[in-house]
Protein backbone atom coordinates (compact mmCIF):
# COMPACT_ATOMS: atom_id res chain seq x y z
CA UNK A 1 0.00 0.00 0.00
CA UNK A 2 2.63 2.29 1.03
CA UNK A 3 4.68 2.36 -2.22
CA UNK A 4 1.36 2.81 -4.10
CA UNK A 5 1.11 6.15 -1.80
CA UNK A 6 4.46 6.65 -2.55
CA UNK A 7 4.79 6.42 -6.28
CA UNK A 8 1.89 8.02 -7.80
CA UNK A 9 0.73 8.25 -11.43
CA UNK A 10 1.31 11.80 -11.14
CA UNK A 11 4.76 11.56 -9.55
CA UNK A 12 6.07 9.26 -12.21
CA UNK A 13 4.10 11.80 -14.80
CA UNK A 14 6.83 14.82 -13.54
CA UNK A 15 9.49 12.32 -12.94
CA UNK A 16 9.31 11.39 -16.65
CA UNK A 17 8.23 14.42 -18.40
CA UNK A 18 9.55 17.16 -16.44
CA UNK A 19 7.84 20.76 -17.24
CA UNK A 20 10.31 23.58 -17.47
CA UNK A 21 13.25 21.42 -18.47
CA UNK A 22 16.65 23.19 -19.72
CA UNK A 23 18.10 26.37 -18.98
CA UNK A 24 17.66 30.30 -19.30
CA UNK A 25 20.20 32.33 -21.43
CA UNK A 26 18.81 35.16 -19.78
CA UNK A 27 18.50 34.09 -15.96
CA UNK A 28 18.41 36.14 -12.97
CA UNK A 29 19.14 33.57 -10.45
CA UNK A 30 20.58 30.29 -10.44
CA UNK A 31 21.16 28.04 -8.11
CA UNK A 32 22.59 24.69 -8.09
CA UNK A 33 21.92 21.60 -5.51
CA UNK A 34 23.78 18.60 -5.22
CA UNK A 35 22.68 15.61 -2.69
CA UNK A 36 26.40 14.19 -1.94
CA UNK A 37 25.06 10.86 -0.13
CA UNK A 38 23.32 9.94 -2.98
CA UNK A 39 24.81 12.24 -6.02
CA UNK A 40 21.08 13.97 -7.26
CA UNK A 41 21.28 17.02 -8.80
CA UNK A 42 19.10 19.49 -9.53
CA UNK A 43 19.75 23.19 -10.95
CA UNK A 44 17.53 26.09 -11.40
CA UNK A 45 17.29 28.85 -13.16
CA UNK A 46 14.88 31.87 -12.57
CA UNK A 47 13.82 35.02 -14.73
CA UNK A 48 12.07 37.71 -12.24
CA UNK A 49 10.69 40.51 -13.59
CA UNK A 50 9.13 43.47 -10.92
CA UNK A 51 9.06 40.70 -8.38
CA UNK A 52 7.35 38.08 -10.27
CA UNK A 53 9.07 34.95 -11.84
CA UNK A 54 8.47 35.18 -14.82
CA UNK A 55 10.49 31.85 -16.53
CA UNK A 56 11.67 28.76 -14.90
CA UNK A 57 13.90 26.31 -16.04
CA UNK A 58 15.38 23.25 -14.11
CA UNK A 59 17.70 20.92 -14.70
CA UNK A 60 18.77 17.60 -12.87
CA UNK A 61 19.27 13.74 -12.29
CA UNK A 62 18.01 11.69 -9.80
CA UNK A 63 15.75 9.86 -8.76
CA UNK A 64 11.74 9.91 -9.49
CA UNK A 65 10.72 11.89 -5.95
CA UNK A 66 13.64 14.37 -6.30
CA UNK A 67 12.81 14.98 -9.84
CA UNK A 68 9.14 14.88 -10.03
CA UNK A 69 9.62 17.12 -7.00
CA UNK A 70 11.45 19.74 -8.69
CA UNK A 71 9.40 19.66 -12.06
CA UNK A 72 6.18 20.04 -9.61
CA UNK A 73 8.00 22.97 -8.20
CA UNK A 74 8.78 24.84 -11.56
CA UNK A 75 4.75 24.84 -12.33
CA UNK A 76 3.97 25.72 -9.26
CA UNK A 77 5.91 29.27 -8.80
CA UNK A 78 5.98 30.24 -12.05
CA UNK A 79 4.19 33.31 -12.82
CA UNK A 80 4.17 34.35 -9.00
CA UNK A 81 5.54 36.88 -7.05
CA UNK A 82 8.30 35.82 -5.09
CA UNK A 83 6.90 36.59 -1.67
CA UNK A 84 4.07 33.91 -2.88
CA UNK A 85 6.79 31.53 -3.80
CA UNK A 86 8.25 31.73 -0.40
CA UNK A 87 4.96 30.78 0.96
CA UNK A 88 4.27 27.92 -0.76
CA UNK A 89 7.66 27.09 0.16
CA UNK A 90 6.78 27.05 3.65
CA UNK A 91 3.22 25.28 3.35
CA UNK A 92 5.85 22.33 1.18
CA UNK A 93 7.86 21.74 3.86
CA UNK A 94 4.86 21.69 6.82
CA UNK A 95 3.29 19.10 4.45
CA UNK A 96 6.61 17.25 4.64
CA UNK A 97 6.45 17.11 8.13
CA UNK A 98 3.04 16.33 8.87
CA UNK A 99 3.02 13.30 11.29
CA UNK A 100 -0.11 10.45 10.79
CA UNK A 101 -3.16 11.47 12.19
CA UNK A 102 -2.09 15.52 12.49
CA UNK A 103 -4.22 17.54 10.54
CA UNK A 104 -3.44 18.58 7.22
CA UNK A 105 -2.25 22.29 6.44
CA UNK A 106 -5.22 24.93 6.89
CA UNK A 107 -6.53 25.57 3.30
CA UNK A 108 -7.39 28.99 4.38
CA UNK A 109 -3.66 29.67 4.71
CA UNK A 110 -2.08 31.74 1.62
CA UNK A 111 -0.11 29.67 -0.81
CA UNK A 112 -1.82 26.57 0.80
CA UNK A 113 -3.05 24.77 -2.21
CA UNK A 114 -0.10 22.96 -3.55
CA UNK A 115 -1.61 21.10 -6.38
CA UNK A 116 0.47 18.32 -7.52
CA UNK A 117 2.99 18.59 -5.25
CA UNK A 118 0.57 17.07 -2.86
CA UNK A 119 1.33 13.53 -4.10
CA UNK A 120 4.05 13.80 -2.61
CA UNK A 121 2.68 13.04 0.72
CA UNK A 122 3.69 9.57 -0.09
CA UNK A 123 6.73 10.27 0.69
CA UNK A 124 6.70 10.71 4.45
CA UNK A 125 6.33 7.07 4.97
CA UNK A 126 9.95 7.06 4.00
CA UNK A 127 11.80 9.04 5.90
CA UNK A 128 15.19 8.22 4.46
CA UNK A 129 13.69 9.71 1.17
CA UNK A 130 12.32 13.33 2.11
CA UNK A 131 15.62 14.30 1.02
CA UNK A 132 15.01 13.36 -2.23
CA UNK A 133 11.86 15.63 -2.36
CA UNK A 134 13.56 18.95 -0.42
CA UNK A 135 16.02 19.02 -3.20
CA UNK A 136 14.36 21.05 -5.02
CA UNK A 137 13.45 23.12 -2.65
CA UNK A 138 16.70 23.62 -1.17
CA UNK A 139 17.69 24.71 -4.34
CA UNK A 140 15.07 27.53 -4.60
CA UNK A 141 15.84 28.81 -0.76
CA UNK A 142 19.88 29.43 -2.07
CA UNK A 143 18.09 31.17 -5.47
CA UNK A 144 15.58 33.20 -3.84
CA UNK A 145 18.91 34.44 -1.10
CA UNK A 146 20.61 35.40 -4.09
CA UNK A 147 17.64 36.98 -4.77
CA UNK A 148 17.07 39.44 -2.15
CA UNK A 149 20.64 40.28 -1.63
CA UNK B 1 27.43 -25.29 3.11
CA UNK B 2 25.20 -22.32 2.72
CA UNK B 3 22.45 -22.84 4.50
CA UNK B 4 23.97 -24.07 7.75
CA UNK B 5 26.41 -21.35 7.83
CA UNK B 6 23.62 -18.99 7.96
CA UNK B 7 22.54 -20.33 11.63
CA UNK B 8 25.75 -18.54 12.89
CA UNK B 9 24.04 -14.94 11.63
CA UNK B 10 21.57 -13.59 14.27
CA UNK B 11 20.85 -10.94 11.90
CA UNK B 12 19.99 -12.95 9.31
CA UNK B 13 16.81 -14.06 11.30
CA UNK B 14 15.42 -10.97 11.77
CA UNK B 15 12.30 -9.09 9.48
CA UNK B 16 12.78 -6.37 7.73
CA UNK B 17 9.31 -4.36 7.19
CA UNK B 18 7.36 -7.39 8.11
CA UNK B 19 9.62 -9.89 5.67
CA UNK B 20 12.40 -11.95 5.47
CA UNK B 21 15.86 -10.52 4.99
CA UNK B 22 17.87 -10.87 2.33
CA UNK B 23 20.88 -8.85 2.71
CA UNK B 24 22.81 -8.38 -0.29
CA UNK B 25 24.34 -5.81 0.59
CA UNK B 26 27.58 -7.35 1.95
CA UNK B 27 29.96 -5.25 -0.63
CA UNK B 28 29.17 -2.63 1.83
CA UNK B 29 29.77 -4.24 4.98
CA UNK B 30 29.15 -7.76 5.66
CA UNK B 31 27.44 -9.59 8.61
CA UNK B 32 29.13 -10.97 11.64
CA UNK B 33 28.82 -14.59 12.38
CA UNK B 34 28.18 -15.33 16.33
CA UNK B 35 32.20 -16.75 17.07
CA UNK B 36 33.26 -13.21 15.62
CA UNK B 37 30.47 -11.05 17.90
CA UNK B 38 31.55 -13.48 20.75
CA UNK B 39 35.40 -12.83 20.12
CA UNK B 40 34.68 -9.35 20.61
CA UNK B 41 32.51 -9.35 24.13
CA UNK B 42 34.56 -12.55 25.45
CA UNK B 43 37.98 -10.24 25.35
CA UNK B 44 36.04 -7.25 26.99
CA UNK B 45 34.54 -10.17 29.55
CA UNK B 46 37.82 -11.59 30.64
CA UNK B 47 41.18 -9.67 29.15
CA UNK B 48 40.59 -6.02 28.27
CA UNK B 49 43.17 -3.40 28.75
CA UNK B 50 45.81 -1.47 27.12
CA UNK B 51 48.33 -3.26 24.86
CA UNK B 52 51.88 -3.21 25.30
CA UNK B 53 51.63 -0.78 28.44
CA UNK B 54 51.95 -1.87 31.86
CA UNK B 55 52.95 -5.22 33.54
CA UNK B 56 50.27 -6.74 34.48
CA UNK B 57 48.29 -10.16 33.54
CA UNK B 58 45.42 -8.40 31.77
CA UNK B 59 47.76 -6.41 29.72
CA UNK B 60 49.98 -9.08 29.03
CA UNK B 61 46.70 -10.84 27.76
CA UNK B 62 45.54 -7.96 25.31
CA UNK B 63 48.50 -7.70 24.02
CA UNK B 64 48.90 -11.11 23.34
CA UNK B 65 44.88 -11.60 21.69
CA UNK B 66 45.90 -8.49 19.90
CA UNK B 67 49.44 -9.98 18.03
CA UNK B 68 47.73 -13.28 18.15
CA UNK B 69 45.21 -11.82 15.38
CA UNK B 70 47.91 -10.20 13.32
CA UNK B 71 49.73 -13.33 12.84
CA UNK B 72 46.36 -14.60 11.96
CA UNK B 73 46.44 -12.42 9.45
CA UNK B 74 49.98 -12.67 8.41
CA UNK B 75 49.15 -16.27 7.82
CA UNK B 76 45.69 -15.94 6.17
CA UNK B 77 47.52 -14.01 3.34
CA UNK B 78 50.40 -16.12 3.27
CA UNK B 79 53.11 -13.26 4.68
CA UNK B 80 56.36 -14.10 5.65
CA UNK B 81 56.30 -12.60 9.13
CA UNK B 82 53.99 -11.00 11.31
CA UNK B 83 55.48 -7.82 11.49
CA UNK B 84 54.74 -7.12 7.47
CA UNK B 85 51.43 -6.62 8.45
CA UNK B 86 50.15 -3.39 10.28
CA UNK B 87 46.91 -2.56 11.21
CA UNK B 88 45.08 0.34 10.43
CA UNK B 89 41.53 1.51 10.43
CA UNK B 90 40.74 0.14 7.45
CA UNK B 91 41.32 0.06 3.82
CA UNK B 92 41.19 3.90 3.27
CA UNK B 93 43.79 4.05 6.29
CA UNK B 94 45.86 2.43 5.12
CA UNK B 95 45.85 3.68 1.68
CA UNK B 96 46.62 7.00 3.21
CA UNK B 97 49.29 5.93 5.39
CA UNK B 98 50.68 4.50 2.08
CA UNK B 99 50.09 7.87 0.41
CA UNK B 100 51.50 9.80 3.01
CA UNK B 101 54.45 7.75 4.74
CA UNK B 102 55.70 6.76 0.93
CA UNK B 103 53.79 8.94 -1.65
CA UNK B 104 54.46 12.13 0.01
CA UNK B 105 58.25 11.55 0.88
CA UNK B 106 59.27 10.10 -2.15
CA UNK B 107 57.46 11.44 -5.29
CA UNK B 108 58.16 15.00 -7.06
CA UNK B 109 57.59 16.63 -10.19
CA UNK B 110 57.45 14.49 -13.20
CA UNK B 111 56.64 11.60 -11.38
CA UNK B 112 53.58 9.89 -12.17
CA UNK B 113 51.12 7.75 -9.75
CA UNK B 114 49.10 5.12 -12.06
CA UNK B 115 45.33 3.97 -11.20
CA UNK B 116 42.59 2.61 -12.86
CA UNK B 117 39.34 4.44 -13.65
CA UNK B 118 37.51 1.71 -11.60
CA UNK B 119 38.74 3.03 -8.53
CA UNK B 120 37.28 3.61 -5.24
CA UNK B 121 37.51 7.12 -3.69
CA UNK B 122 39.87 5.62 -1.08
CA UNK B 123 42.09 4.71 -3.75
CA UNK B 124 41.91 8.15 -5.55
CA UNK B 125 41.82 10.88 -2.82
CA UNK B 126 44.74 10.37 -1.02
CA UNK B 127 46.59 10.21 -4.26
CA UNK B 128 45.02 13.32 -5.27
CA UNK B 129 45.95 14.99 -2.41
CA UNK B 130 50.00 13.57 -2.67
CA UNK B 131 49.73 14.63 -5.76
CA UNK B 132 48.78 18.53 -5.15
CA UNK B 133 51.68 18.26 -2.25
CA UNK B 134 54.05 16.90 -4.44
CA UNK B 135 53.13 17.75 -8.13
CA UNK B 136 53.05 14.26 -9.03
CA UNK B 137 50.76 13.47 -11.72
CA UNK B 138 47.84 11.09 -11.65
CA UNK B 139 47.30 8.83 -14.90
CA UNK B 140 44.54 6.57 -15.44
CA UNK B 141 44.04 3.24 -17.07
CA UNK B 142 40.78 2.38 -19.05
CA UNK B 143 38.43 -0.25 -19.38
CA UNK B 144 37.53 -2.68 -22.25
CA UNK B 145 34.09 -3.34 -23.28
CA UNK B 146 34.17 -6.18 -20.80
CA UNK B 147 34.56 -4.04 -17.77
CA UNK B 148 37.87 -4.72 -17.21
CA UNK B 149 41.19 -2.82 -17.04
CA UNK B 150 41.85 -1.86 -20.68
CA UNK B 151 45.70 -3.43 -20.99
CA UNK B 152 46.69 -2.73 -24.53
CA UNK B 153 48.55 1.02 -23.99
CA UNK B 154 49.98 -0.15 -20.87
CA UNK B 155 53.59 -0.75 -22.36
CA UNK B 156 53.36 2.98 -23.57
CA UNK B 157 51.86 4.27 -20.34
CA UNK B 158 54.33 2.52 -18.18
CA UNK B 159 57.85 4.58 -18.12
CA UNK B 160 59.97 5.34 -15.25
CA UNK B 161 58.15 8.10 -14.81
CA UNK B 162 55.56 5.60 -12.68
CA UNK B 163 56.73 5.38 -9.31
CA UNK B 164 53.09 4.19 -7.57
CA UNK B 165 50.89 2.16 -9.43
CA UNK B 166 47.87 1.33 -7.43
CA UNK B 167 44.59 -1.02 -8.10
CA UNK B 168 41.87 -2.30 -6.69
CA UNK B 169 42.12 -5.94 -6.58
CA UNK B 170 38.29 -6.36 -7.33
CA UNK B 171 35.93 -3.51 -8.40
CA UNK B 172 33.04 -3.01 -6.08
CA UNK B 173 30.73 -1.47 -8.56
CA UNK B 174 30.93 -3.61 -11.62
CA UNK B 175 32.48 -6.93 -9.70
CA UNK B 176 35.71 -7.20 -12.02
CA UNK B 177 38.78 -8.59 -11.06
CA UNK B 178 42.09 -6.54 -11.26
CA UNK B 179 44.45 -7.45 -13.69
CA UNK B 180 46.98 -7.40 -10.39
CA UNK B 181 49.66 -9.88 -12.01
CA UNK B 182 49.97 -7.61 -15.31
CA UNK B 183 50.64 -4.40 -13.61
CA UNK B 184 53.50 -6.15 -11.31
CA UNK B 185 55.08 -7.49 -13.81
CA UNK B 186 54.82 -3.76 -16.08
CA UNK B 187 55.52 -2.18 -13.03
CA UNK B 188 58.61 -4.66 -12.34
CA UNK B 189 60.61 -3.20 -15.24
CA UNK B 190 60.56 0.43 -14.39
CA UNK B 191 60.78 -0.07 -10.59
CA UNK B 192 57.34 1.36 -9.60
CA UNK B 193 55.86 -0.09 -6.72
CA UNK B 194 52.39 -1.89 -6.33
CA UNK B 195 49.54 -1.52 -3.98
CA UNK B 196 46.78 -3.76 -4.24
CA UNK B 197 43.34 -2.65 -2.61
CA UNK B 198 42.21 -5.46 -2.16
CA UNK B 199 39.12 -4.04 0.18
CA UNK B 200 36.49 -6.70 -1.94
CA UNK B 201 39.37 -9.17 -3.43
CA UNK B 202 40.58 -10.43 0.02
CA UNK B 203 37.21 -11.24 1.08
CA UNK B 204 36.47 -13.11 -1.75
CA UNK B 205 39.58 -14.53 -3.83
CA UNK B 206 42.44 -16.94 -2.05
CA UNK B 207 44.80 -14.24 -1.73
CA UNK B 208 48.79 -14.96 -1.61
CA UNK B 209 51.21 -11.65 -1.38
CA UNK B 210 54.19 -14.48 -1.68
CA UNK B 211 53.10 -15.46 -4.80
CA UNK B 212 51.35 -12.22 -5.79
CA UNK B 213 54.40 -10.00 -6.07
CA UNK B 214 52.80 -6.62 -4.98
CA UNK B 215 54.21 -4.61 -2.57
CA UNK B 216 51.49 -3.50 -0.58
CA UNK B 217 47.90 -5.48 -0.16
CA UNK B 218 45.33 -3.71 2.02
CA UNK B 219 42.04 -4.49 3.33
CA UNK B 220 39.24 -3.86 5.55
CA UNK B 221 37.98 -6.51 8.68
CA UNK B 222 34.09 -5.52 8.15
CA UNK B 223 34.35 -6.89 4.55
CA UNK B 224 35.31 -10.50 5.62
CA UNK B 225 32.55 -11.07 8.46
CA UNK B 226 34.97 -8.82 11.52
CA UNK B 227 34.28 -5.95 12.92
CA UNK B 228 34.60 -2.05 11.63
CA UNK B 229 37.34 -0.32 12.74
CA UNK B 230 40.08 -2.28 11.56
CA UNK B 231 41.79 -3.25 8.56
CA UNK B 232 45.18 -4.24 7.55
CA UNK B 233 48.03 -3.03 5.27
CA UNK B 234 50.70 -6.12 4.20
CA UNK B 235 54.24 -4.39 2.97
CA UNK B 236 57.12 -5.47 1.73
CA UNK B 237 59.64 -5.21 4.81
CA UNK B 238 62.13 -3.85 3.09
CA UNK B 239 60.10 -1.11 1.76
CA UNK B 240 58.26 -0.77 5.23
CA UNK B 241 61.54 -0.54 6.95
CA UNK B 242 62.39 2.81 4.53
CA UNK B 243 58.78 4.06 4.62
CA UNK B 244 58.06 7.12 6.98
CA UNK B 245 55.00 6.75 9.37
CA UNK B 246 52.24 9.07 8.46
CA UNK B 247 50.98 9.53 11.86
CA UNK B 248 53.43 9.91 15.32
CA UNK B 249 52.25 9.54 18.98
CA UNK B 250 52.41 6.66 21.78
CA UNK B 251 53.25 3.21 20.87
CA UNK B 252 54.84 4.04 17.97
CA UNK B 253 58.12 4.93 19.21
CA UNK B 254 61.82 3.84 20.59
CA UNK B 255 62.80 7.15 21.82
CA UNK B 256 61.47 10.60 21.90
CA UNK B 257 63.43 13.26 23.08
CA UNK B 258 62.72 17.04 22.90
CA UNK B 259 63.31 17.46 19.11
CA UNK B 260 63.67 14.63 17.39
CA UNK B 261 62.69 10.68 18.03
CA UNK B 262 63.43 7.25 16.82
CA UNK B 263 60.92 5.04 15.49
CA UNK B 264 59.42 1.57 17.06
CA UNK B 265 60.37 -1.30 14.16
CA UNK B 266 57.69 -2.25 12.09
CA UNK B 267 54.62 -2.84 12.58
CA UNK B 268 54.57 -0.90 15.43
CA UNK B 269 55.87 2.07 13.83
CA UNK B 270 52.49 2.71 11.94
CA UNK B 271 50.26 1.79 15.14
CA UNK B 272 50.20 5.42 17.07
CA UNK B 273 48.05 5.62 20.01
CA UNK B 274 45.85 3.18 21.59
CA UNK B 275 44.84 0.66 18.51
CA UNK B 276 41.49 -1.12 18.06
CA UNK B 277 42.41 -3.81 20.27
CA UNK B 278 38.75 -5.70 20.44
CA UNK B 279 38.22 -5.21 16.71
CA UNK B 280 41.71 -6.31 16.23
CA UNK B 281 40.27 -9.81 18.24
CA UNK B 282 37.28 -9.90 15.92
CA UNK B 283 39.15 -9.59 12.93
CA UNK B 284 41.00 -12.87 13.93
CA UNK B 285 38.31 -14.80 14.73
CA UNK B 286 36.22 -13.63 11.33
CA UNK B 287 39.72 -15.33 9.73
CA UNK B 288 39.15 -18.42 11.79
CA UNK B 289 35.65 -18.42 10.61
CA UNK B 290 36.87 -17.93 6.61
CA UNK B 291 39.55 -20.91 7.10
CA UNK B 292 37.44 -23.12 7.93
CA UNK B 293 35.18 -22.80 5.76
CA UNK B 294 38.60 -22.40 3.06
CA UNK B 295 39.13 -19.25 0.78
CA UNK B 296 38.55 -21.75 -2.42
CA UNK B 297 35.22 -22.77 -0.92
CA UNK B 298 34.33 -19.19 -0.59
CA UNK B 299 35.73 -18.34 -4.10
CA UNK B 300 33.18 -21.47 -5.20
CA UNK B 301 30.44 -20.59 -3.51
CA UNK B 302 30.41 -17.50 -4.93
CA UNK B 303 30.95 -18.21 -8.35
CA UNK B 304 27.88 -20.14 -7.56
CA UNK B 305 25.70 -17.84 -6.40
CA UNK B 306 26.33 -15.28 -8.68
CA UNK B 307 26.14 -17.61 -11.95
CA UNK B 308 22.71 -18.28 -10.38
CA UNK B 309 22.50 -14.15 -9.71
CA UNK B 310 23.34 -13.45 -13.53
CA UNK B 311 20.92 -16.17 -14.82
CA UNK B 312 17.93 -14.81 -12.84
CA UNK B 313 18.15 -11.72 -13.36
CA UNK B 314 18.65 -12.35 -17.01
CA UNK B 315 15.06 -13.17 -16.58
CA UNK B 316 13.71 -9.68 -15.87
CA UNK B 317 12.81 -7.20 -18.83
CA UNK B 318 14.54 -3.71 -18.76
CA UNK B 319 17.49 -4.83 -17.28
CA UNK B 320 21.08 -4.47 -17.86
CA UNK B 321 24.25 -5.56 -15.92
CA UNK B 322 26.49 -2.98 -15.39
CA UNK B 323 29.61 -5.08 -15.28
CA UNK B 324 31.41 -8.54 -16.63
CA UNK B 325 28.86 -11.47 -17.27
CA UNK B 326 31.43 -14.14 -17.40
CA UNK B 327 32.37 -15.60 -14.03
CA UNK B 328 35.25 -16.03 -14.15
CA UNK B 329 36.85 -12.67 -14.31
CA UNK B 330 34.43 -11.47 -11.58
CA UNK B 331 33.04 -11.69 -7.84
CA UNK B 332 29.68 -11.09 -6.30
CA UNK B 333 29.03 -7.15 -6.46
CA UNK B 334 25.99 -7.20 -9.77
CA UNK B 335 25.30 -3.54 -10.80
CA UNK B 336 22.57 -2.81 -12.14
CA UNK B 337 19.80 -0.81 -13.80
CA UNK B 338 16.15 -1.45 -14.61
CA UNK B 339 14.82 0.48 -17.11
CA UNK B 340 14.13 4.60 -16.29
CA UNK B 341 13.12 3.72 -12.29
CA UNK B 342 15.71 5.38 -11.12
CA UNK B 343 18.38 2.84 -8.53
CA UNK B 344 17.48 4.98 -5.26
CA UNK B 345 13.52 4.06 -6.49
CA UNK B 346 14.52 0.54 -6.78
CA UNK B 347 16.02 0.24 -3.18
CA UNK B 348 13.29 1.63 -1.70
CA UNK B 349 10.88 -0.55 -3.46
CA UNK B 350 13.26 -3.79 -2.62
CA UNK B 351 13.88 -2.35 0.85
CA UNK B 352 9.81 -2.68 1.45
CA UNK B 353 10.13 -6.61 -0.13
CA UNK B 354 12.95 -7.75 3.02
CA UNK B 355 15.83 -6.73 0.05
CA UNK B 356 18.87 -5.05 1.16
CA UNK B 357 20.82 -3.23 -1.60
CA UNK B 358 22.99 -0.30 -1.74
CA UNK B 359 21.65 2.18 -4.75
CA UNK B 360 24.10 5.50 -5.92
CA UNK B 361 27.86 6.45 -7.39
CA UNK B 362 29.36 3.46 -4.60
CA UNK B 363 32.29 5.71 -3.71
CA UNK B 364 33.51 5.14 -7.40
CA UNK B 365 32.13 8.65 -9.45
CA UNK B 366 34.75 8.63 -11.63
CA UNK B 367 33.98 5.21 -12.64
CA UNK B 368 30.29 6.15 -13.20
CA UNK B 369 30.97 9.34 -15.07
CA UNK B 370 33.35 7.00 -17.28
CA UNK B 371 30.54 4.20 -17.70
CA UNK B 372 28.11 7.10 -18.30
CA UNK B 373 25.50 5.73 -15.31
CA UNK B 374 24.59 8.31 -13.01
CA UNK B 375 24.45 5.54 -10.65
CA UNK B 376 23.20 1.91 -10.08
CA UNK B 377 21.38 -0.55 -7.48
CA UNK B 378 24.26 -2.86 -6.50
CA UNK B 379 23.55 -6.67 -5.38
CA UNK B 380 26.47 -7.88 -3.07
CA UNK B 381 26.89 -11.50 -1.73
CA UNK B 382 29.11 -13.40 0.80
CA UNK B 383 29.24 -16.84 2.44
CA UNK B 384 25.79 -16.60 3.77
CA UNK B 385 23.86 -15.71 0.42
CA UNK B 386 21.42 -18.18 -1.04
CA UNK B 387 19.40 -19.02 -4.17
CA UNK B 388 16.35 -17.31 -1.68
CA UNK B 389 17.40 -14.48 -1.34
CA UNK B 390 18.18 -13.79 -5.12
CA UNK B 391 14.31 -15.00 -5.60
CA UNK B 392 13.34 -12.27 -3.45
CA UNK B 393 15.79 -9.91 -4.88
CA UNK B 394 13.70 -10.65 -8.37
CA UNK B 395 10.44 -10.45 -7.44
CA UNK B 396 11.20 -7.08 -5.98
CA UNK B 397 12.60 -6.26 -9.16
CA UNK B 398 9.08 -7.35 -11.37
CA UNK B 399 7.40 -5.34 -8.22
CA UNK B 400 9.26 -2.20 -9.05
CA UNK B 401 8.34 -2.34 -12.48
CA UNK B 402 4.97 -2.50 -11.77
CA UNK B 403 4.83 0.20 -9.52
CA UNK B 404 6.66 1.97 -12.38
CA UNK B 405 4.27 0.75 -15.02
CA UNK B 406 7.20 -1.00 -17.27
CA UNK B 407 5.94 -3.30 -19.68
C1 LIG C 1 37.30 -1.41 -3.57
C2 LIG C 1 37.19 -0.67 -2.28
N1 LIG C 1 38.22 0.08 -1.86
C3 LIG C 1 38.18 0.75 -0.69
C4 LIG C 1 37.09 0.70 0.14
C5 LIG C 1 37.11 1.46 1.42
O1 LIG C 1 37.03 0.61 2.51
P1 LIG C 1 36.84 1.17 3.97
O2 LIG C 1 35.65 2.09 3.91
O3 LIG C 1 36.59 -0.04 4.79
O4 LIG C 1 38.07 1.90 4.36
C6 LIG C 1 35.98 -0.07 -0.27
C7 LIG C 1 34.77 -0.16 0.56
O5 LIG C 1 33.85 0.60 0.55
C8 LIG C 1 36.04 -0.75 -1.50
O6 LIG C 1 35.01 -1.49 -1.91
Amino acid sequence: MALEELYREVILDHYRNPRHKGSLSHADFHAEGLNPSCGDEFSLDLAVADGVIVEVATQGQGCSISQASGSMMADIIKGKTVAEVEEISTNFKLMMAIEEGESPIDPARPGAVLGDLEALQGVRKFPVRIKCADLPWTTLADALEAAQS
Amino acid sequence: MTNHLRADFPILDRLVNGKRLAYLDSGATTQKPIQVIDAVADYYKTCNSNVHRGAHTLADEATTAYEGARAKVAQFIGADSSDEVVFTKGTTGALNTIAYGWGLNRLQEGDRILLTVMEHHANVVPWQLVAKHTGAELVYLELDDNYRVDLSGLDKIMDERVKIVSVSGMSNVTGAIGPVAELVAAARRVGAIVIVDGAQSVPHLPTNVATLGADFVVFSAHKMLGPTGIGALWGRREILNEMEPAEGGGEMIADVQLYESRWAPIPHKFEAGTPPIAQAVGFGAAIDYLEKIGMTEVRRHEIEITQYALDRLAEVPDLRIVGPTDVAIRGGAVSFELGDVHPHDVATILDQEGVAVRAGHHCAKPLMRYLNVPATARASFYVYTTPEDIDQLVTGLHRARELFGLT
